[in-house]
């Protein structure tokens, strides 16, 4: 006799902590399976070297939805808020951007960047409440997902003639025509171009980054925090909101597979054997590895099967984990400044050819680098007086030509701390021990097909109404009592909760439907 | 561009050079790629020869897929409708498939030729979505359009014919059973199965063997009235059978644009096809779901009043004296054999129960000028042509 919940949620990420919490919250009797001896996800912290720790996937929080810290009562410690974005000057003349403000540019980009923000935060707020609700049925649809469609389109034309214009114009659009037409400054061009691009498998000049761009912006505009303690305390403050209403979590128990009874997921069997049943079964993990490897195709249909294994989700993102023994030097920056986020990527052009090598198969030469010292506010994450850096570093294609073998591996730290000692000269000096996961890397540790954040490449064709497919974008699956819960589902990745928030908001009121 | 880059040579059958010197019309036309006879004499000669004695219809241009491999029946169980467990090896099994919201990509016919391997037959191409169909099963398909050669020798001396050829046994062969035979040192693979709804056999070989073959059944046939038939004659015989024609009677969903334009089992008189008891076929969900809550099309056949055929045509219903329409014929004929006028119509539910008067606005030209007239028209269930010599079994000779 297996046993019985009400509800069974594969995998503890944070958007499958989010739903659990949410369904418990609503009485159900639920229970999580995290293959991990942690939950989290790939918003965790964890060991990399010997007394070392880092956030590993994740590693900066910016869209975690009010809605989601709300709903749970959720209260986070944050080693930093508002965290400022310094653009990196090999020559000391920093861009730095805080809000709608950047300083080291001239008074011209000043001005101009604080009407792209103002525009830019706008638009954002405008998709937010798209954001966090399931996006409406475009066939077959009932009279709410009219409501919502209309909604929607109103939403659009009560941002007024002119800005409205400008929404339609810019939705689809990449990021950098906009870039050159409004700014002047290398620098500044260049961060806005990682912003709109971090985490993709997408250039400045690819169609639709703007897009991924106010998806960065939908709930915080865009500000930076760091939580204390890396991102494990996010999700194990989730974790205790789940546990607090009543859900059981179990780690070290990875999924084989959704088990199917008569057309209907009726549970799950774990790789050591066991078997747990329940008439609602909520996937975290990505589409294609919850339809293709623990549904498998037999159970579902043909069309569906295809459009799942077509979606693309090839990860280019790498992170890079550094130990130093002390902190670099970086002409032009305080010791406070540690505590910021910092970007190499000197120019939007840079941004490009930094990507275009990733479109054959092979790693940026120049990469762009997004990095972090979690350690100067947060020093439990290293030994006394030791710090941790912690990159993301682009582009790093998940197919690379020749395999991600040892030596490639080696070659692109190499390359990563090179282009850092560009800014940082005594930082190879500093390093004691390093860590690099690409995207196989992250696809083998985090469970995530294509090592991709996302679960999916955030374009239009993926998105709302397509995402992960279309005809299956309601968070239910074509498998009665099977849902999606996780960044594969609208609206996307990034430590958001929205997916899973969304897809529990949906099963309770098809229930209540029902 | 040149013809060479065009590259658009119809292919010919490997009966193309027995039916070129039988060929009297030089009439042709494209079927999947390669030349296929409307006529080769006259239809109505051919269709007569159906009816009364035996027409040899060329079906090699007929797509053959051969599935194999240790998921072959999930896979095919998983496509089609209907349940493939209980089709047996040495039996075949007509069949729909559809695409996830349950409409009819198309019809045809799954041989079982021995355990775990099979052979698709249909009038459309569809690797595409068979390819796709097999994501996830450990399945081998292989397109042997071009390597099979196809026969379906049909009629009431058909029997009698394939008898003189020498298969013995096939007075065992039941309707919708195959059997293997040598012919030649090649092996001849005979169907009980056709599209004429007569007695008759479809009969498969290497395309090596093909010209041998056809060589032979007509000296076998030569006493028995055997003739040689195109696509005109063929088209008469379906409908009077009451069978389905893709591109016709229903639109093979994939192919469609506007909503609305393809069909359901249901709505293709199919309903029989689609078994419930199967935990998951491709398109269950949505049939299940119109099952619930009904079906929008009705295909219906009719007997109409009158000799003029309905090709063409609207259907309506008269309500209070008035006509409203409410759908169209899609497949008409006047059936000699029958002595009926008969079409094959679609309509929208609840019309065109069996039992019904519909009403058919016919259309036709007497010496340039148009005519139109009103055609009383009764919804029929069973087949316009249906002779018990289709199934017994052993089949009597002539």
């Amino acid at each position: 006799m297996t046993e019985r919940y009400d509800a069974i949620i594969v995998g503890a990420g944070h958007n499958g902590l989010v739903c659990s919490a949410l369904l418990a919250k609503a009485g159900k009797r639920v229970l999580v399976l995290e293959a991990r001896d942690q939950v989290g996800g790939a918003a965790i912290t964890r060991s990399f070297a010997d007394g070392y720790s880092v956030s590993a996937c994740a590693h900066l929080l910016y869209q975690l939805q009010p809605k989601v810290v709300k709903d749970l009562g959720l209260k986070l410690e944050y080693a930093s808020r508002n965290m400022e974005t310094i653009g990196l000057s090999p020559d000391g003349q920093h861009v730095r951007f805080s809000g709608d403000r950047v300083t080291g540019v001239d008074d011209a980009d000043t001005t101009s960047y604080k009407a792209f923000h103002k525009r830019m935060t706008r638009f954002a707020d405008l998709l937010l409440p798209y954001m966090n609700q399931a996006p409406a049925r475009l066939a077959n649809f009932g009279s709410g997902d009219i409501v919502r469609l209309a909604k929607f389109g109103l939403d659009i034309r009560m941002l007024g003639k002119t800005e409205m214009q400008e929404f339609i114009r810019l939705i689809g659009i990449n990021i950098y025509d906009e870039l050159v037409e409004h700014f002047g400054n290398p620098l500044l061009k260049g961060v806005l171009s990682v912003d709109a691009v971090l985490g993709t498998h997408l250039g400045p000049r690819s169609p639709n980054t703007i897009l991924t761009y106010l998806y960065r912006l939908c709930g915080n505009h865009g500000n930076v925090a760091s939580p204390t303690g890396g991102m494990s305390s996010v999700t194990e403050a989730l974790a205790h909101a789940a546990r607090d209403n009543g859900t059981t979590i179990r780690t070290g128990m990875p999924v084989k597979r959704i088990v199917v009874e008569n057309g209907r997921a009726a549970g799950v069997e774990t790789e050591s054997g066991e078997t747990f049943s329940s008439w609602l079964v909520v996937s975290n993990a990505d589409p294609k590895s919850t339809i293709m490897d623990l549904v498998t195709p037999r159970h579902v249909e043909a069309g569906f099967t295809r459009r799942v294994r077509n979606i693309r989700m090839r990860g280019n993102a790498a992170k890079l984990h550094l130990a130093l023994d002390g902190l670099p030097t970086i002409e032009g920056l305080d010791k406070k400044d540690f505590g910021q986020r910092m970007v190499v990527a000197p120019d939007e052009n840079y941004v490009e050819w930094a990507f275009n090598p990733a479109k054959y198969g092979e790693f940026s030469k120049d990469p762009v680098l997004e990095v972090t010292f979690p350690t100067f506010r947060d020093p439990s994450l290293a030994p006394t007086g030791k710090h941790v850096l912690s990159a993301i570093v682009q582009f790093a294609p998940y197919e690379l030509k020749g395999g991600w073998t040892n030596d490639a591996r080696d070659e692109f730290t190499k390359t990563a701390i090179a282009k850092l000692a560009e800014y940082a000269p005594d930082i190879a000096d500093r390093v004691t021990a390093t860590e690099l996961l690409t995207p196989p890397d992250i696809e083998k540790e985090f469970r995530i097909t294509g090592g991709h954040w996302h679960h999916g490449e955030l374009t239009l064709d993926q998105f709302l109404f397509c995402r992960p497919v279309g005809g299956a974008a309601q968070y239910a699956m074509p498998l009665d009592g099977l849902y999606l819960c996780g960044a594969g589902a609208h609206p996307g990745g990034g430590v958001s909760g929205a997916a899973g928030r969304n897809a529990a908001r949906m099963i309770l009121s098809r229930e209540k439907a029902a | 561009m040149s013809i060479q880059e065009v590259q658009q040579d119809r292919k010919k059958s490997p009966f193309y050079s027995r039916q070129s010197e039988l060929d009297r019309l030089n009439q042709w036309h494209e079927w999947k790629g390669y030349s296929s006879a409307d006529a080769f004499y006259s239809s109505e000669l051919e269709y007569f020869a159906i009816r009364n004695s035996t027409g040899v219809f060329d079906l090699t241009p007929m797509t053959k897929y051969r599935i194999d491999g240790p998921d072959a029946l999930d896979y095919i169980d998983r496509l089609v409708t209907r349940d493939m467990r209980k089709i047996k090896p040495g039996r075949v099994a007509y069949a729909v498939w559809c695409d996830d919201q349950g409409q009819v990509i198309d019809d045809g016919t799954v041989f079982h030729l021995t355990e775990g391997e099979y052979r698709l037959c249909s009038q459309e191409r569809h690797m595409d979505w068979l390819m796709a169909s097999a994501i996830g099963f450990d399945v081998n398909i292989e397109d042997e359009t071009a390597d099979i050669a196809g026969l379906a020798v049909q009629g009431p001396t058909s029997y009698s014919i394939l008898n003189k050829l020498g298969l013995d046994g096939l007075e065992n062969l039941m309707f919708f059973g195959l059997m293997q035979f040598d012919f030649e040192g090649t092996e001849l693979m005979v169907s009980r199965t056709g599209y004429t709804g007569d007695l008759g056999y479809e009969l498969w070989i290497e395309s090596s063997g093909a010209e041998a073959l056809w060589d032979a059944l007509f000296t076998a046939g030569k006493d028995f009235g055997i003739m040689a038939i195109g696509t005109s004659a063929l088209e008469q015989a379906r409908i009077e059978a009451g069978y389905l024609a893709a591109y016709e009677d229903f639109l093979p969903s994939l192919e469609t644009v506007r909503t609305g334009r393809s069909r359901s089992p249901f709505e293709l008189g199919l309903g029989w096809l689609v078994d419930f008891k199967k935990p998951n076929f491709n398109g269950r969900r949505a049939l299940a779901e119109e099952k619930r809550r009904g079906s929008t099309w009705r295909l219906v056949k009719l007997d109409l009043e009158g000799n003029k055929p309905a090709n063409h045509s609207y259907i309506f219903v008269k309500k209070y004296g008035r006509y409203s329409q409410v759908g169209f014929v899609t497949s008409a004929a006047w059936s000699p054999v029958c002595k009926q006028n008969i079409a094959i119509g679609t309509v929208k539910m609840p019309y065109g129960a069996v039992g019904d008067t519909l009403w058919v606005e016919v259309y036709y030209q007497r010496e340039m000028h148009w005519s139109r007239l009103m055609a009383n028209a009764k919804v029929v269930d069973k087949p316009f042509w249906d002779p018990e010599r289709r199934l017994v079994t052993p089949p009597g000779p002539y």
